[in-house]
């Protein structure tokens, strides 16, 4: 192994940083990471038992399975029923519950054709081995995937195949946290950013944080050093009085993010509305197909609508999403609700905190 | 799902590198890189697409900077 990656991991330098947090930590700090792959590195890497009961760890809205909407996912089950369509997916979708917990893998099993990818291009060549059929591609995804489904819908367009679809469901990171901050029951004092988000958007989009709200953000890589540095900050930005959103993920993020991947997601989509799991309807909070790449839009293209659906009877993904209780407050916790019979999103994904609590918690 | 890996570029040819990473080998796209990746280069992988170039010179100086501030004997 490389020696960044040794040293990103290091037992002695955690522990030198864990003794500084201890030392200079004043009451009590209330974290959030807004990334799932936070949610489990943290968990994984014997992070969060290295932490004082004085730090407080919670989990926002950052898988992006997680806050798929339980109408999207009846969208999708209607989708593939369709005898013309190919549904194709990443493989986090297929067990996320939708109406009467039903899911992918159940149609899947009943006949519909799924098929699960590695990346939205995968799905172009499925589309032209199908000539006689529609391939739609679930879009989903934060920041870091429109733009790789943005590039993908362009490559498609250059290449003539035009019985590839997306449908887009894409959600933004800033707009959520508007909503979360904005909640005067908010009980977070600091956020990590998600790192990878971040490579894309740069750090811009998150300034409001610190100048409007006074609280500070760190952007944040996925290694024990990353995690621990980012607390560390936050309890020093907190001693001095100070509020800002820093850089700690220099190896990968720019402040100014990746303009190229930028411009290729605002060519293609535009912001929209967005619904969130538990969460409902956020301004801005999505991404939308524009008018001149309609004919890629599955939304238009098969006049598609969301199914009004009801919400998962006693789940509580939603207070999840939002810090309001962990995982293990919900009541169906454990004893209900299990990765072998998940009944809610969050302990679906690999990358939910439901799952993450179950997996690495008691 | 977000899992954006680090992996080594071994080739290039129109727009698609050849990468590895523990010796598992893939093909990932360059449309949406900002800055001409090269051979030996490692990239953030996700999705099929490499999003960014990895500065581990830039990771091990930040590293070093961050040992020196909080004093650490190091042995
Ligand atoms: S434990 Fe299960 S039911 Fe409760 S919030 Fe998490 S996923 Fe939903």
């Amino acid at each position: 192994m490389n020696s960044l990656e040794q040293k990103l991991k290091d037992p002695k330098l955690c522990r030198s940083i864990v003794g500084r947090i201890n030392e200079e930590l004043d009451g009590e700090l209330r974290f959030m990471e807004v990334c799932g792959t936070h949610t489990v590195s943290i968990f994984q890497s014997g992070v969060r038992s290295l932490l004082p009961d004085g730090i407080i760890h919670l989990s926002g809205p950052g898988c992006p399975v997680c806050v798929t909407h339980e109408r999207e996912v009846a969208a999708f089950l209607d989708l593939a029923e369709r005898k013309d369509v190919i549904v194709a997916t990443f493989g986090d979708l297929m067990r996320v519950p939708g109406p009467n917990k039903r899911n992918l893998k159940a149609a899947q099993a009943e006949g519909a054709r799924i098929k699960v990818v590695y990346s939205p291009f995968d799905a172009v060549n499925l589309a032209k081995e199908h000539p006689g059929d529609k391939v739609v591609f679930l879009g989903v995804g934060f920041e870091t995937t429109a733009p790789t489904i943005a590039a993908t819908i362009k490559i498609a367009q250059e290449a003539g195949v035009n019985n590839f679809l997306v449908l887009s469901f894409h959600k933004l990171v800033p707009p959520v946290m508007k909503v979360l901050v904005e909640d005067p029951e908010l009980a977070v004092n600091a956020f990590m950013l998600p790192g990878h988000v971040c490579m894309v958007s740069g750090l811009e989009p998150y300034r409001f944080l610190a100048d409007k709200h006074g609280i500070p953000a760190v952007v944040t890589g996925f290694e024990p050093v990353d995690i621990l540095r980012s607390i560390l900050t936050f309890i020093r930005m907190r001693n001095k009085g100070e509020a800002a959103v820093t850089n700690g993920y220099v190896r990968a993020v720019a402040d100014g993010g990746n303009p190229k991947a930028q411009a290729i997601m605002n060519e293609v989509f535009e912001p929209c509305d967005a619904l969130f799991r538990g969460m409902g309807s956020i301004p801005a909070a999505g991404l939308g197909i524009r008018e001149a790449y309609g004919d890629f839009d599955a939304i238009r293209a098969l006049g598609l609508t969301l199914p009004d659906v009801p919400p998962l009877a006693g789940c509580k993904c939603g207070d999840v999403l939002r810090g309001k209780i962990r995982p293990d407050e919900c009541p169906l916790f454990k004893k209900v609700c299990t990765p072998a019979n998940p009944v809610g999103p969050c302990m679906v994904s690999t990358e939910g905190s439901c799952a993450a609590y179950y997996k690495y918690q008691i | 799902m977000c899992l954006a890996v680090p992996m080594e570029i071994k080739s290039i040819s129109n727009n698609v590198a050849q990468v590895e990473v523990g010796g598992v080998a893939n093909e990932v796209r360059l449309e949406l890189i900002d800055e001409e990746p090269k051979v030996g280069d490692f990239v953030i992988v996700h999705a099929g697409f490499a999003l960014r170039r990895l500065d581990r010179e830039e990771g091990l100086e930040t590293i070093k900077l961050f040992e020196e501030g909080l004093n650490l004997e190091l042995t």
